[in-house]
C-alpha cells in the first residue's frame, strides 16, 4: 500500500485581530505612507498559529478520520488539502486526482432549476459536462426528486434540496475525497443512504479524509484516526483506540468558554457557561436531579437585526439531543435586541438527562447568519439523584413526566 | 496526478494551462450569470436591446440635439451607437469582473477552482451582451443605408484591445477589492465617470490637437475611435493614440495576472 498524502511540517498561521478589521481601509494605508514613508511595514501584528509541524501520512484507499476539538486546527488542515488557503511552511504530497466537500451544493442558485443546478454544481465540484450528462439520471435517482428537476430549486423543500446537493457531490469520482460533516444533513434515512455511499467509496479503493464532531460516525467509517488539539497531532493511529482515548481524556469539562477572537461584530460574547443548582458544585459532575442552566453573557454595540442564540445539546457519541433557542419564549424563529450588556440563562430542568456526557453547541449571531462555536461546553450528569440509573432505564433521555389519574367516579362492584 | 501544496514564495507562477483546463467551469459560471439575469423579468432578453437602444436615443437627443455637437457627417445615433459599443462592453464587463472575487467570496472559502475564473466569467458575459447589441447596430446602419467598407475588417483588432484593456483594469481592481473595500465607492465612478473622459456622446475631433496625446492615454479613446473609424470611416485614425492605448492596455493586462496571482493565495483568508 503506498501512501497517497505526505504531509510534512505543515504549519499556518494567522494575524491575531485580523477578524477585528476584515478588510483594510485604503484610507490607513496612504495615511501611514504620509506619515512614515519609510516605515517598513504597519505594526507587525500577533501572530498565531492554527497549525504547526504538522505531519502525518494517508495510504491508498485508507479513510482516515480527522477529530479534535473546536480550534483545534481541523477546518484549517481541510482548507490546505483542499488548496483552498496555502500554509505558511511545510509540505504536502497528493498522489491523484482531489475532490474536497466542504460544503454541499456550493454555487447551487436558487433561480435555477434542479437540472440546470447539477451541471453548475458538478462543473464546480470538476466534473466535465460529459461526466455531469453520463452520471446525470444516477445523480437524480440517488437524489429522488425527479419530479421537481424543472423547478427552480428555491421551491424545494430543504430535505429535497440537501438530497440533491448531496447527489452530485456523491458521484464525483476522485482518487482522494476530503469530507467535512456533510453527513449531517438530511433525515435520519437519509443519512443512512449516505453512509452507505462512503462505504462504496471505500470500497472502490478511493482514499478518504473525514472531518465529523460525531464519534459513532468516525468510528463507523475510519480505519485509522488523526487526533489534532492546539494545532498539532496529538494522537494518530487506529480508530476505535483513539476515539476511545478522545473521549476519555482529550475534552476535560469545559464549563466556561469565552472567544478568542476580538469582536466579530455589534454582537460580542463575553463567556457562555454552565451552572447547576447542585449545591455541591460540580465535582466530578451535575446531580441529575438538579437543574442545569447554560449562561449566555454578551452585549449588542449596536442596532442589530432580529435574530436568535442557539443552543444544541449533544452526546459524547457526538448525537444531537436537542435543540433550543432564545427565541423559544416568544414562540417566533427571532426575537428584537436591545443594546447593552445582558445575559440569557437557559435552563435544562431537572431530572431530565440522563447520566453521561454532554457537549453545548451554541450559535454567535453575525447579522443575517449565525455562526456556529461547536462544543464549547462540555459536562457530566452524574447518577447521583437519578431515577432512571436507580431504575436501570433505557432512552436518550429520562424526564419525569406527568402521569395524570383520572377516577372514573364509577363503583365496581368487588368480584364474589 | 501529482499536486504539492507548499507556500509560495517570490513572484507567483502563472500557471494558466490550468485555468484553460477549467474552460468548462467558465463557461457555466458565465451561462449562469445571463440565465439569472433574465430569469424573472417578464420581457427576459429583450431587456439587452432595449438598455442600449434607450441610452443611445437620450445621448442622441441631449448632445445631437440639445447641444448641436458635431457629429463627423454621420446622424448623431449611429454616431453615439458605435460607441457605446465597446463602452457599455468595458463598463459592465469592468464592473462584473472587478466584482467578480468579493461576490463569489462564498465559493472561494469552501472549493478550490482556478481564481482567475470568475473575474473572466464575468467577462464572457460581457462579450454575449456586446454581440446583443451589434444585432441593433447592424439594423440601424441598414436603416440609415449606409454600406460598411472593408475597414470592417480591422472591427476585430479594436474589440481585442478593449477586451485586453477590460481584463488588465478588472483583474487589478478585483484583487484590490478583496483587501481594500474602497473599491466599492470607485468601481461606479470609474465607470461613470469614464464615460465623460471617453468620447462616447461626442467625437474625439473636438478634443483640441494640444491635449490630444494627454486625452489619448485612455485606452478607451484609441477602441472608440477605432470603431466609428472602422465602422462610419468618418473619424480619422489618430496613430499616437493607438499606441498609448494598446501600450497601456498590455501593462495593465500583464501587470494585472501577476498582481491577481500573487494576491489570490491569500482570498480565502481575508473573505
Amino acid at each position: 500500500m503506498s501512501d497517497v498524502i505526505i504531509a510534512e511540517g505543515v504549519g499556518k498561521t494567522y494575524r491575531l485581530g485580523e477578524q477585528t478589521t476584515a478588510y483594510n481601509l485604503m484610507r490607513e494605508r496612504i495615511v501611514q505612507a504620509f506619515k512614515a514613508p519609510f516605515a517598513a511595514r504597519p505594526r507587525a501584528a500577533e501572530q498565531f498559529w492554527a497549525l504547526k509541524d504538522v505531519s502525518f501520512t494517508v495510504g491508498s484507499a485508507e479513510v482516515v478520520g480527522l477529530i479534535g476539538k473546536n480550534g483545534a486546527g481541523k477546518s484549517t488542515l481541510l482548507k490546505i488539502l483542499s488548496r483552498i488557503t496555502e500554509p505558511a511552511e511545510g509540505r504536502i504530497d497528493l498522489h491523484g486526482k482531489v475532490s474536497s466537500l466542504l460544503e454541499v451544493g456550493i454555487g447551487f442558485h436558487p433561480e435555477l432549476s434542479g437540472r440546470e443546478n447539477v451541471y453548475l454544481n458538478g462543473a464546480i465540484l470538476g466534473m466535465s459536462r460529459r461526466e455531469i450528462r453520463r452520471k446525470f439520471d444516477e445523480i437524480v435517482d440517488f437524489a429522488e426528486i425527479a419530479k421537481f428537476l424543472d423547478t427552480p430549486v428555491k421551491r424545494y423543500s430543504s430535505g429535497m434540496y440537501v438530497r440533491l446537493a448531496f447527489a452530485v457531490a456523491a458521484h464525483l469520482e476522485p482518487d482522494i475525497l476530503i469530507v467535512d460533516e456533510v453527513l449531517a444533513v438530511g433525515d435520519s434515512a437519509f443519512q443512512q443512504k449516505c453512509l452507505g455511499k462512503m462505504r462504496d467509496i471505500r470500497s472502490e479503493g478511493r482514499t478518504v479524509i473525514v472531518v465529523s464532531h460525531n464519534m459513532s460516525t468516525v468510528s463507523a467509517l475510519c480505519q485509522r484516526v488523526i487526533w489534532l488539539s492546539d494545532g498539532r497531532v496529538k494522537a494518530a493511529g487506529d480508530a476505535q483506540a483513539i476515539i476511545r482515548q478522545y473521549l476519555s481524556e482529550g475534552v476535560e469539562n469545559d464549563f466556561v468558554w469565552t472567544p478568542r477572537h476580538g469582536i466579530l461584530s455589534a454582537f460580542e460574547y463575553h463567556s457562555v457557561s454552565v451552572e447547576s443548582g447542585d449545591p455541591s458544585g460540580p465535582g466530578e459532575g451535575f446531580a441529575a436531579n438538579a437543574p442545569i442552566d447554560v449562561v449566555f453573557d454578551f452585549s449588542i454595540h449596536d442596532k442589530f437585526p432580529p435574530g436568535r442564540i442557539e443552543m444544541r445539546l449533544l452526546t459524547d457519541a457526538g448525537d444531537l439531543l436537542l435543540t433550543s433557542t432564545s427565541a423559544d419564549p416568544t414562540g417566533q424563529l427571532n426575537h428584537e435586541w436591545k443594546r447593552g450588556r445582558q445575559q440569557f440563562r437557559c435552563r435544562i430542568p431537572a431530572d431530565f438527562l440522563m447520566p453521561g456526557r454532554y457537549f453545548v453547541t451554541i450559535t454567535e449571531p453575525y447579522g443575517a447568519y449565525d455562526i456556529p462555536r461547536e462544543n464549547v461546553l462540555a459536562f457530566s450528569v452524574t447518577e447521583e439523584g437519578s431515577l432512571a440509573a436507580r431504575d436501570q432505564r433505557g432512552g436518550k433521555i429520562a424526564p419525569l413526566l406527568q402521569w395524570a389519574l383520572t377516577d372514573a367516579g364509577t363503583d365496581i362492584p368487588p368480584r364474589k | 496526478m501529482h499536486t504539492i501544496i507548499k507556500p509560495r514564495h517570490g513572484l507567483a507562477q502563472l500557471n494558466l494551462a490550468e485555468v484553460w483546463q477549467a474552460r468548462e467551469l467558465l463557461g457555466f459560471l458565465a451561462w449562469r450569470d445571463i440565465t439569472v439575469r433574465y430569469k424573472q423579468t417578464s420581457i427576459g432578453v429583450l431587456w439587452a436591446f432595449i438598455r442600449p437602444f434607450l441610452t443611445m436615443v437620450i445621448f442622441t437627443v441631449v448632445f445631437g440635439r440639445i447641444a448641436k455637437l458635431p457629429s463627423d457627417h454621420v446622424p448623431y445615433a449611429v454616431l453615439t451607437f458605435t460607441a457605446l459599443l465597446p463602452w457599455q462592453f468595458f463598463s459592465t464587463a469592468f464592473a462584473d469582473a472587478a466584482n467578480a472575487v468579493v461576490g463569489n467570496g462564498y465559493m472561494i472559502t469552501k472549493i478550490y477552482f482556478p481564481r482567475l475564473i470568475l473575474p473572466l466569467a464575468s467577462i464572457a458575459v460581457g462579450i454575449v451582451d456586446f454581440l446583443v447589441s451589434f444585432v441593433i447596430l447592424i439594423f440601424m446602419m441598414i436603416g440609415y443605408r449606409m454600406t460598411p467598407t472593408l475597414r470592417m475588417l480591422a472591427l476585430p483588432l479594436f474589440f481585442a484591445l478593449c477586451l485586453v484593456f477590460t481584463i488588465g483594469l478588472g483583474l487589478w481592481t478585483a484583487s484590490l477589492y478583496v483587501k481594500y473595500r474602497d473599491m466599492r465607492h470607485l468601481i461606479p465612478f470609474v465607470t461613470q465617470f469614464g464615460m465623460f473622459v471617453s468620447p462616447v456622446a461626442f467625437s474625439s475631433s473636438i478634443v483640441p490637437a494640444k491635449w490630444r496625446f494627454l486625452y489619448s492615454l485612455n485606452p478607451m479613446v484609441a477602441v472608440i475611435d477605432g470603431f466609428r473609424w472602422s465602422l462610419l470611416g468618418t473619424t480619422r485614425l489618430y496613430l499616437p493614440s493607438i499606441i498609448a492605448g494598446t501600450v497601456m492596455s498590455v501593462v495593465l493586462v500583464v501587470t494585472g495576472v501577476y498582481y491577481f496571482k500573487q494576491t489570490e493565495r491569500v482570498f480565502a483568508d481575508v473573505m
